[in-house]
């Protein structure tokens, strides 16, 4: 079975969203945590975050979502992906151990690239351009899975799956067991059964964001349909 | 951090993975550019011959008549501005790293001209990003820059100035990074840009201080400089900050005074004082000077503030425009906006022999100080 991950800012009915994820196929859900200058995301996810920020999603009731998340759906991992400066201002450690008290399994830092800071457990992204050295620094402080970047450049619809992402599987592949979970510019059904046919499993982010604006019915047939399409893969 | 390019605890590399490799290989360019004679003397040679240093230093007597003020006189520099320092050297050091293309953000628009203009002069293809409110305010350098042959793309979310300009371009950057070098305007953004910013602008600082003892036969009291990023900051402050007796003095808009009023916090890839509320998110700067109109600062200014070796002062837009009319008056030197404010705290030293660093000029500004 591929991994299905979906991503969702945080936000007052996202709890509601994330559960309808869930009942869509979700295996995992990302909790955006909003930041105001989002360097690693294209405009469907610099808008929401503007949004939730709009909205009061300030750290605390970021971690607020993440609990009442966690009470709905209480066996699906739920990892926030923010960003440096909230842990800077609210404290590193402090921050971790809240938001694994929240019912966080891990987190993803967008901006703390792996090496940096490698006492604060988290999921280490590589990308097209890491190297071969960089892949093993991330792979060895990884928490549980790697996130491959599947594209140069930030979160967002694209045309078509990256043609970077089989060359970083196989590299990635070669230097770690860890699970691969391919995301950036995932978007269709298509684009879900050709990353899940590379990698271990996908985040949908922006596309996931979108669809969520028209609630949690229409979230859960589109999380279907990219279930459908990654348990299409056959696995061996 | 464990990476170097830090100053004190500010600085260091909160960037998205895709863009480490690209810092690696332009830290070792830097250092292999550095350590190579021939890239100095390009350097000086288009310095002499293209850019017009060194600059003068410029007695201003009716200015302040109870000191011994002088100007350096950044504002005389090919493109009207300190910033062609940094674009050169960095335009040299793409070439170095085979990048034929170049990003870059511009709040006033002297960035964006001058790395036009190196653009133009280099043969790289060149993309801009611009706030809309700052083409607005400043629109004879959006025209200068497309006839220079850069496309100048509005940047048309948030504030609409320096701080999303510079979002923009960072993303690009992360876009393109394989063909692109990222042409950073000032001494901010994660390591190793905040360095090179500084070193190529310690030029200011290394001509001022022979020009000052030439003049004087002793160093400035006091050099002052407006502070926005920080670069013609830091590159006037580098010539003078091994003199323990001489105070360097930031000015920074009253509304933007990322030093004087901010907190510790992470924006465009640095730890650095920034405006920014209890969350740590960023929060709006306002100045009528577009190229202070940016809630951070390099992080040696935050370091050199902590450390007390240099200190950081506000100036008002009303105190910027007084003291820009004033230049004009007294001196016949039209100052931009951005070393207006550095004048507006001359008149009050205690020191005598003071050192302004007139980063340009202000040719740029005649619509907004006008329409005042």
């Amino acid at each position: 079975m591929k991994t299905l991950i979906v991503y969702l800012m945080s936000g007052s009915e996202t709890p509601e969203l994330a559960a309808a994820a869930v009942e869509g196929g979700a295996d995992l859900v990302e909790l955006g945590f909003p930041f105001s200058d989002p360097l690693a995301d294209g405009p469907v996810i610099r808008r929401a975050a503007e949004r939730a920020l709009g909205e009061g999603m300030r750290t605390v009731a970021c971690l607020e979502c993440l609990a009442r998340t966690h009470e709905l759906v209480p066996n699906v991992p739920l990892v926030p992906m923010t960003y440096s400066a909230l842990l800077e201002a609210y404290g590193w450690e402090r921050f971790a151990t809240d938001a694994h008290d929240a019912g966080a399994s891990s987190m993803i830092l967008a901006d703390l690239p792996a090496g940096e800071r490698p006492e604060l457990k988290r999921i280490q992204l590589v990308a097209p351009t890491s190297t071969d050295e960089r892949l093993r620094i991330a792979a060895e402080q990884t928490d549980g899975w790697l996130y491959l970047v599947t594209v140069t450049g930030t979160t967002g619809t694209r045309t078509g799956l990256s043609p970077a992402l089989a060359g970083l599987v196989t590299r990635a592949r070669a230097i770690t067991d860890a699970p691969l979970y391919a995301g950036f510019g995932i978007s269709t059904p298509d684009d879900a059964r050709a990353a899940a046919g590379l990698a271990d499993g996908i985040v949908v982010g922006s596309r996931a964001v979108e669809v969520a604006e028209g609630g949690p019915d229409a979230l859960r047939e589109y999380v279907c349909t990219l279930r459908e399409a990654v348990d299409s893969v056959v696995t061996n | 951090m464990t990476s170097a390019g830090l100053y004190g605890a500010y600085g260091g590399r909160y960037v998205p993975e895709t863009l480490v490799p690209a810092l690696d290989e332009l830290d070792s360019g830097w250092r292999a550019a550095r350590a190579d004679a021939s890239f100095q003397a390009e350097l000086d040679e288009l310095g002499r011959t293209f850019a017009g240093r060194p600059t003068p230093l410029t007695r201003a007597e009716r200015y302040a008549s109870d000191k011994r003020l002088y100007l350096k006189r950044e504002d005389l520099l090919h493109t009207g501005a300190h910033k062609l320092n940094n674009a050169l050297g960095q335009a040299v050091l793409a070439r170095r790293l085979s990048k034929r293309r170049i990003v870059a953000e511009t709040g006033a628009g002297q960035h964006g001209v001058a790395t036009a203009t190196v653009c133009a002069r280099f043969g790289l293809e060149c993309v801009v990003y611009m706030g809309e409110e700052d083409m607005r305010r400043q629109r004879p350098n959006v025209e200068r820059m497309n006839l220079l042959g850069a496309e100048v793309r509005p940047v048309e979310f948030g504030k609409r100035t320096l701080k999303e300009a510079t979002s923009e371009a960072i993303r690009d950057w992360i876009t393109n990074v394989e063909t692109t070098h990222y042409l950073i305007g000032s001494c901010v953004g994660p390591s190793p840009y905040p360095e090179i910013v500084r070193e190529l602008q310690a030029v200011i600082g290394r001509e001022s201080r022979a020009q000052f003892l030439q003049a004087e036969g002793r160093l400035p009291e006091v050099v002052v400089a407006c502070v926005g990023g920080g670069s013609n900051a830091i590159g006037i402050f580098a010539g003078f900050i091994d003199d323990a007796g001489v105070r360097l003095l930031g000015v920074e808009a009253a509304d933007a005074a990322s030093l004087g009023s901010g907190n510790a916090a992470v924006l465009h890839g640095a730890r650095s004082s920034v405006l920014s509320d209890a969350d740590g998110q960023i929060t709006d700067a306002h100045s009528i000077s577009a190229g202070l109109d940016y809630p951070g600062v390099g992080p040696e200014h935050a370091w050199l503030r902590d450390s007390g070796r240099a200190d950081y002062v506000g100036a008002t837009d009303a105190e910027a425009l007084a003291a820009f009319r004033d230049l004009t008056r007294l001196e016949g030197i039209i100052p931009a906006l951005e070393p207006a404010h550095a004048l507006a705290r001359v008149r009050e030293l205690d020191e005598e022999l003071v050192l302004v660093c007139l980063s340009g000029r202000g040719d740029k500004d005649l619509a907004e100080v006008l329409a005042q």
